[in-house]
C-alpha cells in the first residue's frame, strides 16, 4: 500500500503540443549555447566523457568550465531516468509512488522557514466602548528551533492531505552549527513523523552520518534502499544556468548510493531568469535537464525528480512573489514539461505572500492550491502554512491548508456521470414529484454515507461580527499538539544517540 | 414478539425508512419492511398503540436526535427518520382519533404568507412537527390572511405556524395576526413565524408570540405551546 494522493484522469495542460516542442528545443539550444557554466570538477568531467565541450575559465577566485551540453547527451540522459520512484516511509503505507505516467498528486511541506508564528488567544477590550470585548489571536513571530521542526512533523502526522514531510522550519538554536545542523534535522523529522521525509544538506560532509541514522532506522544499507524513508533535495542550479560546486557533489553522491533525488531549481522571473513565461520555463526547463544529465551520468537509471520552482519577481522590490497568476503559468507549464519528458515532477503550490493568516493568505494559498496541481505534478512541496513567501511557517495555517487542500482534491474528482447514474436519477425524481414535499433531502444520504459529500467548513465560527477562523484553527493545533507523537523505537534511539555524532541530547524522547 | 416488533420500528426510524421502497442509511435495506409496514404489522399483533408510539416511534426519534447533536446524522436523516414517523402516524390516524389524543393536542396550522411562493423551510416544518407526532395541516404557499384564519377557526389550529423568505412578504404576517384578532381567535391560537429575514424582535414587533430559527426551534416551540403526549 501507498498514499492515495489525489489522480487526475485529464491533467490541465497549459501547453500546446507545438509549444511544449518549442520549449525543448530552446532548452536544447541554451544548454549548447552559451551552454552551462560549472563549477565542479567531477562534473565537468564526467561531461566531457559523455561528448560535452568544455573550457576552462575563471569566475573570480575560482576555476569554472563553460560546458556546451549536445542533445543526444540529455536525450540519453532523460531516456535513462525512471519513470517510477518510489519514496519510502517509517510506515510502508505512507510511502509514495511517483510516476510520471498516472498524474497522481501528493501534497508536502517545504521550504526552511526562518520564522515561525505562535498564536495565541488573547481578550481586548475597545478603547471607544469598555463593553465591547473581544477574543482576537494575537501573533508572536519569532525564529524557528528545533523543537519547532519535532513539533512541526508531529502536526505533519496529523494532517490527513499531508502526504509527505520535507523539513520546513529552519533551526537556529545557539547550540545548532552548520556541522550538527543536518543531522538534527533529519533526527527532529524522523522522530516525529512516519510519512516520507525529505531534506536537504546543508553540510555535504554530514551526509554519512543522515545516512547512517536512516540506516539503523531501515534497518541496514539494502533496507533502505528498498524502503528509502529519505530523499534528498538538491539546489544544484544557481540560476541563471550555472552548476553550483558542492551541491554537484551531494548530487552525484545521491545518485551513486541509488536514493531518490529532486533537482530543484528555483530562478526568479525578473531577476534570475526572463520574466516571460518563454522564457522562464526553457531556461528553468534547461536548467533541470543539466541536473538530470549529472545525475544520470553519475549513475544511470538512479531515482530522480524533475523539480521545478519558478517564482515572480516582485517588481517594486525584487522579493519572490508566490500569490500572482504568472506563478501559476510557469509552474504548470515546467509540471507539463516533466511529463513530456516522463521524469517524475517536484512542484509547488500554496505559498502566500501574506505575512500572517488572513484573507490576504487565504486568496493567494486557495489560487495557486486549486490551480498548479491541476497540471499534476507528483509533488507539490510548499503546500502547508507557508506565509511571507516561504520566511514563515504558521501551524495554524498549515491546519487550514490541510482542510483546503482537502476541498481541493475533492474539486479535482471525476464526474461520476453513467447510465447506471441515470437510472436512479430517473426513479429518484419519480418519487420526489409524487411525494407531499417534493424534497430530495432523504436521497442525499447514499451521497452522504459513500463521502460523496464536502463537510461544512469546520473552522467556522458563530459570531455575526467576528472571523473566528484562526482561533478555531488554533483549538485544532491544540488538540493535535498534545496527541503522543509517534516516536522512533526506544531501542533505535538508543541506536542513533550511541552511533551517530552531533545530536542534542534533549531531542531524544527517551532522555539522554 | 411485541419487543422485536417495537425494537424493529425504532432499528427503521433510524434508517429513515416509511416502506419496503426505501433505501435506509445503511446498505441492505432496500425491500425489507419500513414502518408503515411494521406498525400494520404490530397494530395486527395487537401492540398497545401507547407501546407503538412511545417505544417505537418516539424511542426512534429521540435516539435520531442524538445522533445529530452527536454529529453522526445529519439533517437528511433527520427528514428521513421524521417522515417515516409521519408515514406511522398517518397510518395510526384511526387509532389515535379513536383514542382522542390528537383531540386535545391541539393541531398545527402551517402556511407561507400571501405574495410568496418559497416552501422549502415551511416544509422541513411540516416534516419535523409530524416527525414529533404533532397533527398538521399546511395550508401551502401564498395563502392570504383571510384564509389562514378561517382555517385556524375550521381546523381548531392550536397554533398557527407562518412563513416568509422575502422582506416585502413580512408585512402579510403581521395582517394575518391582525386577521386572526378580528376572528376573534386571538385568545385561543399561538403564531409562531420563521423564515430568513425574520426575527425574535420582528416577532415581538408583529405580536407574534415566538419566533423560531430553524424546524428544530419550531418543534420546540409547538412542544411548549401544545403541551401534551402526543407520540411521546
Amino acid at each position: 500500500m501507498s498514499r492515495e494522493g489525489v489522480t487526475l484522469e485529464n491533467p490541465y495542460r497549459r501547453l500546446k503540443e507545438e509549444q511544449v516542442e518549442l520549449i525543448h528545443h530552446t532548452s536544447l539550444e541554451l544548454l549548447q549555447d552559451p551552454g552551462v557554466l560549472v563549477f565542479n570538477e567531477e562534473a565537468v568531467s564526467l561531461l566531457a566523457d559523455a561528448g560535452a565541450k568544455t573550457t576552462l575559465t575563471k569566475e573570480g577566485e575560482y576555476e569554472a568550465w563553460w560546458v556546451s551540453i549536445p542533445p543526444a547527451v540529455v536525450q540519453s540522459a532523460v531516456e535513462s531516468a525512471p519513470s517510477r520512484v518510489v519514496m519510502g516511509a517509517r510506515e510502508p503505507d505512507n510511502a509514495l509512488v511517483l510516476d510520471a505516467r498516472e498524474y497522481r498528486v501528493h501534497f508536502g511541506t517545504g521550504s526552511e522557514t526562518n520564522f515561525w508564528l505562535d498564536i495565541k488567544p488573547e481578550s481586548f477590550v475597545s478603547e471607544e466602548n469598555k463593553d465591547n470585548r473581544r477574543v482576537f489571536p494575537s501573533i508572536t513571530k519569532r525564529r524557528g528551533t528545533v523543537s519547532d521542526l519535532c513539533r512541526s512533523a508531529h502536526l505533519a502526522e496529523n494532517l490527513d492531505n499531508l502526504d509527505f514531510f520535507l523539513r520546513n522550519v529552519n533551526i537556529q538554536d545557539p547550540d545548532i552549527t552548520e556541522s550538527n545542523k543536518d543531522v538534527n534535522k533529519f533526527f527532529a523529522s524522523l522522530n516525529n513523523t512516519t510519512k516520507h521525509v525529505m531534506g536537504g544538506l546543508t553540510d555535504f560532509k554530514q551526509m554519512d552520518s543522515v545516512l547512517q541514522m536512516a540506516e539503523i532506522i531501515a534497518g541496514g544499507r539494502e533496507e533502505l534502499l528498498q524502503n528509502p524513508l529519505i530523499s534528498f533535495i538538491t539546489s544544484v542550479i544557481k540560476s541563471p544556468l550555472q552548476v553550483v560546486d558542492e551541491t554537484a557533489a551531494k548530487l552525484m553522491a545521491v545518485a551513486r548510493l541509488g536514493l531518490p533525488v529532486v533537482i530543484s531549481s528555483s530562478p526568479q522571473g525578473g531577476s534570475t531568469a526572463p520574466i516571460e513565461e518563454a522564457g522562464m520555463v526553457a531556461q528553468v526547463n534547461a536548467e533541470v535537464l543539466t541536473g538530470i544529465v549529472i545525475n544520470q551520468l553519475a549513475r544511470p537509471g538512479a531515482p530522480v525528480i524533475y523539480g521545478a520552482v519558478p517564482v515572480r519577481a516582485r517588481m517594486d522590490d525584487l522579493h519572490d512573489m508566490y500569490g500572482v497568476p504568472e506563478f501559476v503559468y510557469y509552474t504548470t507549464s515546467c509540471a507539463q514539461m516533466a511529463s513530456y519528458y516522463g521524469v517524475p515532477c517536484y512542484s509547488s503550490a500554496g505559498v502566500a505572500d501574506a505575512r500572517v493568516p488572513g484573507m490576504q493568505a487565504a486568496a493567494e494559498k486557495m489560487f495557486a492550491h486549486a490551480t498548479a496541481p491541476r497540471a499534476a505534478p507528483d509533488l507539490v512541496h510548499y503546500a502547508f502554512g507557508l506565509l511571507e513567501k516561504t520566511n514563515t511557517f504558521c501551524p495554524e495555517q498549515a491546519v487550514l491548508d490541510n482542510h483546503h487542500i482537502g476541498m481541493v482534491k475533492f474539486l479535482f474528482r471525476d464526474p461520476e456521470i453513467t447510465g447506471e447514474d441515470m437510472e436512479r436519477v430517473k426513479k429518484t425524481v419519480g418519487e420526489v414529484m409524487k411525494s407531499p414535499h417534493r424534497l430530495y433531502a432523504r436521497y442525499a444520504r447514499r451521497m452522504l454515507r459513500k463521502g460523496g459529500i464536502f463537510p461544512s467548513y469546520p473552522f467556522e465560527g458563530d459570531k455575526d461580527d467576528q472571523d473566528e477562523t484562526l482561533l478555531q484553527a488554533h483549538e485544532r493545533v491544540k488538540e493535535i499538539m498534545e496527541k503522543p507523537p509517534q516516536h522512533l523505537p526506544e531501542e533505535v534511539c538508543r541506536k542513533i544517540f550511541d552511533q551517530v555524532e552531533g545530536l542534542l541530547p534533549r531531542i531524544n524522547p527517551y532522555g539522554g | 414478539m411485541s419487543a422485536e416488533i417495537i425494537d424493529r420500528i425504532v432499528e427503521n426510524v433510524l434508517q429513515g425508512r416509511r416502506d419496503s421502497e426505501d433505501e435506509g442509511v445503511d446498505e441492505g435495506y432496500y425491500g425489507q419492511p419500513g414502518v408503515t409496514e411494521l406498525v400494520k404489522e404490530a397494530l395486527g399483533k395487537e401492540v398497545p398503540l401507547e407501546k407503538i408510539l412511545s417505544d417505537g416511534l418516539s424511542r426512534g426519534m429521540t435516539m435520531v436526535g442524538q445522533k445529530y447533536e452527536t454529529g453522526e446524522y445529519f439533517i437528511p436523516d433527520m427528514l428521513a427518520a421524521a417522515e417515516a414517523v409521519a408515514a406511522a402516524m398517518e397510518v395510526l390516524e384511526p387509532q389515535l382519533l379513536e383514542s382522542g389524543r390528537q383531540e386535545d393536542r391541539g393541531k398545527v396550522l402551517i402556511a407561507t404568507v400571501e405574495k410568496d411562493q418559497h416552501d422549502i423551510g415551511k416544509n422541513l416544518v411540516c416534516i419535523m412537527l409530524r416527525g414529533a407526532g404533532f397533527s398538521v395541516v399546511d395550508l401551502g404557499i401564498n395563502v392570504p390572511a383571510k384564509r389562514i384564519a378561517e382555517a385556524a377557526a375550521s381546523e381548531k389550529a392550536g397554533l398557527v405556524g407562518l412563513s416568509a423568505l422575502l422582506d416585502t412578504t413580512m408585512p402579510y404576517m403581521r395582517s394575518t395576526i391582525e386577521e386572526l384578532e378580528k376572528s376573534n381567535l386571538r385568545d385561543r391560537v399561538k403564531v409562531m413565524i420563521g423564515g430568513a429575514p425574520t426575527s425574535d424582535s420582528f416577532a415581538r414587533e408583529i405580536g407574534a408570540d415566538a419566533h423560531g430559527k430553524d424546524a428544530f426551534a419550531a418543534v420546540k416551540i409547538a412542544e411548549k405551546f401544545l403541551p401534551g403526549e402526543g407520540n411521546r
